[in-house]
């Protein structure tokens, strides 16, 4: 960190008070380097618009393919629902398509089900959520917030989305292959995973399953490579490390999450590969085997794998939700019309979660036969990551409280990323707690928790954003109308289908359970009532993504142009035209203070961007002090 | 507005109707009482929880109707707060610590191996796709001999008395979960985890399958069979040895690969879950 610091200040002497310098100083490191690369853009069409290397292009080939998937996984998810409100009964559509396939007169057979969840959270974690955020609004974003043509490898940039093909095409052929897609569940345990004949999909649709995510996974270090590398050595002049906007900041940290911990889910998978298709055996014991095939080899333990997944996925939640939080603390101090409250708490805040976030696998590993004196340390460190979260929300809090709110759609998406934040939080200290896990570990509670999470949180953090970059990536403004619409739509039929997860599962209602009503407990009219709500509520939500659908299709053919900077937002991607040209900046901008000055007094206008050389009032903690409160 | 007012009426909603709220726990009033330190621990956190999620959602209520856009009323110029940073950083770390700290001890209590009865394992449960198999050691007090009592999907123990199982998985992962004791404990293939537990009142109720163990996952249901007495449980252990011993002639303990639907789905699932 003091590196970089010292590096910007080499830059630029700050601040420059003068005239806007028309050519941009070339003393950076930075600055020198993009003027070599400022030729025309490519003009072939497949250049262009298939194996380009514009990093505008290939964030939109993130955005679209993820928004493709998130399709997908949403259908897969619908199935499910239907199954466990009304469960046997035929599902609309799906029986009719499978009815040759299934041979049960369209009742949907339990490995079915489990095929559904299993792939309906593989793709929305590792082809939805990481892809839209990290490679989406990742590749968009980063070269334009800090003042660069392009990424810092821009052919890798290119190998990382088409990394992305191989995944995609088997994680959708391991339908047709014989036994189906995979069963194992998203954290594929062995030896379920590893013995072929433990379940249909761990014939060969667990092997294809395995590959697509290590092919997610070198897209991802590829991609967090360069944006690190992008971030460190190319920022425009005056755009030290303190003036980046939360959404670098977030786009930084998380690529440093990727690629210290996919390193290890890549080993995992490996092993797991290797023990299926070679014979080794990492994670299966001595002389275990299923449905009376010969006992293994053996010599592995199974709790390897979970410690080995885990030490990634539970940073990867944070790489699906960090992201999320950086650009919703842009999208609320815009819409505020006040700068960012605690922007310097902010950034350590996150890097105190991506620290933290190394430091508390164990907790998804409490009842796994794992030593329980290890159990102790990890529901420390879990409580203690909640702390940051906590800084964070009032920091939010504190953004909107005295500004001058306008309730845009994005703006929508982003208070209620808070809210539904907030609940994903708190919900998450009841499973820190070891003794209470107990109970609630692996039941609908947890199910309900990562929702709030996922969707509350990384979902509506996708929406906010497509809202407010859509213009700038597009060149057309969204209908706002139709935006609140989805918003409140979205926002309501969330709530009915999640949070009556939490009770449920407090009933003992477990996850992964094809039909809840074999155990008795649990076959009552409250608990029916509850799932039919949750699931009809899913549909609701289904129906309502129609809304932006709709509005997306209709803006970008007739939407209204968008001008350059339509917020009013101070960051540097708001200074060039909507879209931007090939090499985003006809001069690289000069930055002169942090984004965030909102409604600075005794000024005709309320926002200043970060290229205005104005002077501002100091950021004295005594002017805040006297404001605040 | 509307976001935040539908937010916090949404969730006061949810606690109203007991039928909805955790099943009746039957580990209060026996010697360990585990249950009821983690319903205790349960309604701790969600006190906490609940006081802050509350607080939380006034205050963003009250920004969000008291802030909108007037043209009257430019946004206050305002950076952040460090008095306000160290107070909602300092006091959120007590809590969340205090909690960790005050768990613990339940913790310990419920997982330690250092905690563990020092009786002798009363039976060993073995998961295995798809159902649970109880061998009981029989009279030499011994597991592996031919005297075994093997039953299929359902655990007999005595009303308060400190129970002590061997779990162990034959196949895949599976997850000991007894939902009215609120326990639970990952079977894995490889390794025998002590689980130990008591109950205080005599009754039937469901073993739950936890861990997602293949296409059958689902209907992998036991049962745990709590007698009032001693007494009754020596004669239904006599019972069923002579029930083994009449369809499976003594020295052809039930074989470990045993294909099929188990045998003793001898108790009515009707009466489940609550007080006999």
């Amino acid at each position: 960190m003091s590196a970089a610091k010292s590096k910007a200040k080499t830059k630029v002497k700050d601040p420059v008070i003068e005239q806007p310098p028309v050519v941009p100083p070339s003393s950076g490191a930075g600055a020198a380097d993009h003027g070599h690369h400022d030729h025309a853009g490519p003009t072939n069409f497949i250049t262009r618009y298939i194996f380009a290397t514009d990093h505008k292009v290939i964030g939109i080939q993130f955005l679209i393919s993820g928004l493709l998937f998130f399709i997908v996984g949403g259908l897969l998810a619908l199935a499910l629902r239907w199954q466990l409100a009304w469960p046997w009964t035929r599902v609309p559509i799906l029986s009719s398509m499978m009815e040759s396939e299934w041979q049960t007169k369209g009742q949907m057979p339990p490995e079915f089900y489990n095929k559904l969840f299993t792939m309906h959270a593989s793709v929305m974690i590792f082809l939805v959520i990481i892809p839209i955020l990290t490679g989406g609004f990742g590749n968009y974003l980063i070269p334009l917030m800090i003042g660069a043509r392009d990424m810092a490898f821009p052919k890798l940039n290119m190998l990382s989305y088409w990394f992305m093909w191989p995944a995609f095409v088997v994680m959708l052929m391991s339908f047709t292959v014989p036994g189906g897609a995979a069963e194992a569940g998203w954290t594929a345990y062995p030896p379920l995973s590893v013995f072929r004949h433990s379940t249909p999909g761990s014939l060969d649709g667990q092997t294809l399953w395995v590959l697509g995510v290590l092919f997610v996974g070198i897209s991802s270090i590829l991609g967090s490579i360069n944006y690190i590398t992008t971030v460190l050595t190319l920022r425009a002049p005056g755009m030290k490390m303190f003036r980046m906007p939360m959404t670098v900041w977030s786009l930084f940290i998380t690529a440093l999450l990727q690629a210290f911990a996919l390193p290890v889910l890549t080993s995992g998978m490996i092993m797991q590969l290797l023990d299926r298709t070679i014979g080794t055996n990492f994670f299966t014991p001595v002389g275990y085997s299923v449905a009376n095939e010969p006992g293994s080899v053996g010599g592995g333990q199974p709790l390897l794998f979970q410690h080995l997944f885990w030490f990634y996925s539970h940073p990867a939640v944070y790489v699906m939700i960090l992201p999320a939080m950086g650009i919703v603390s842009d999208i609320l101090s815009t819409f505020s019309r006040k700068p960012l409250f605690g922007y310097r708490p902010m950034v350590y805040a996150m890097a105190a979660i991506a620290l933290l976030g190394f430091l508390v696998w164990g907790h998804h590993m409490f009842q796994s036969g794992m030593n329980p004196l290890l159990g102790a340390t990890f529901m420390l460190s879990t409580m203690v990551i909640a702390l940051p979260s906590a800084i964070k929300t009032f920091n939010w809090i504190g953004t909107l409280w005295g500004g001058s709110l306008h309730f845009t759609s994005a703006m929508l998406f982003s208070v209620g990323f808070v809210a539904m934040f907030v609940i994903g939080g708190l919900s998450g200290i009841f499973m820190a707690a070891a003794p209470v896990d107990v109970h609630i570990h692996d039941t609908y509670f947890i199910v309900g928790h990562l929702h709030y999470v996922l969707f509350g949180g990384s979902a509506f953090g996708i929406f906010a954003a497509l809202y407010y970059w859509f213009p700038k990536i597009f060149g057309r403004m969204l209908d706002e109308r139709l935006g609140k619409l989805h918003f409140l739509l979205t926002f309501i039929s969330f709530n009915c289908t999640f949070f009556l997860m939490h009770i449920v599962g407090l009933r003992g209602h477990p996850r992964r359970v094809a039909n809840p009503y074999i155990y008795t407990m649990l076959d009552n009219s409250a608990v029916h009532m509850m799932n039919e709500v949750m699931t009809i509520s899913a549909f609701v939500m289904g129906a309502a993504q129609l809304i932006l659908i709709y509005n997306v299709l209709v803006s970008l053919v007739a939407g209204k142009r968008a001008p350059a900077n339509p917020w009013q937002a101070n960051t540097l991607e708001w200074e060039t035209t909507s879209p931007p040209p090939h090499h985003n900046f006809p001069t690289i901008p000069t930055v002169y203070h942090a984004p965030y000055e909102y409604s600075v007094p005794g000024l005709a206008e309320d926002f200043v961007p970060q290229t205005n050389p104005r002077e501002l009032p100091t950021h004295g903690h005594a002017l805040a002090g006297a404001t605040a409160g | 507005m509307v976001t935040a007012a539908l937010c916090v009426g949404s969730f006061l909603y949810a606690m109203i109707d007991p039928n909805w709220w955790l099943l009746q726990n039957v580990s209060v009033k026996s010697p360990m009482h585990f249950g009821a330190e983690i319903d205790n621990l349960f309604m701790l956190v969600l006190e906490i929880t609940g006081a802050v999620f509350v607080l939380t959602m006034l205050a963003l209520s009250w920004a969000l109707w008291r802030y909108p856009h007037t043209s009257g009323r430019a946004a206050v110029y305002s950076h952040g707060n460090h008095k306000l940073e160290i107070v909602w950083t300092l006091i959120p770390a007590l809590i969340l610590i205090f909690l960790a700290i005050y768990q613990s001890g339940t913790w310990a209590d419920i997982k330690f191996r250092t905690r563990k009865p020092k009786s002798t394992p009363l039976a060993q449960v073995t998961g295995r796709q798809f159902n649970w198999v109880m061998r009981y050691p029989g009279a030499d007090g011994k597991f592996g001999t031919t005297d075994d009592l093997h039953v299929m999907n359902n655990l007999h123990i005595v009303k308060d008395q400190a129970v002590l199982i061997d779990l162990k998985s034959q196949d895949v992962l599976h997850s000991f979960f007894l939902p009215q004791i609120r326990l639970k404990q990952d079977a894995v293939p490889g390794m025998t985890v002590p689980v130990w537990f008591d109950v205080d009142t005599a009754g039937t109720y469901e073993l739950v399958c936890a861990e997602l163990c293949g296409w059958g996952h689902y209907k992998m249901r036991g049962l745990l069979t709590v007698h009032e007495t001693q007494e009754e449980f020596n004669e239904w252990m006599k019972s069923a040895l002579a029930e083994q011993n009449r369809t499976q002639p003594p020295g052809a303990a039930l074989p470990e690969s045993d294909a099929g639907e188990p045998a003793t789905a001898a108790t009515s699932s009707a009466s489940i879950g609550e007080k006999s």
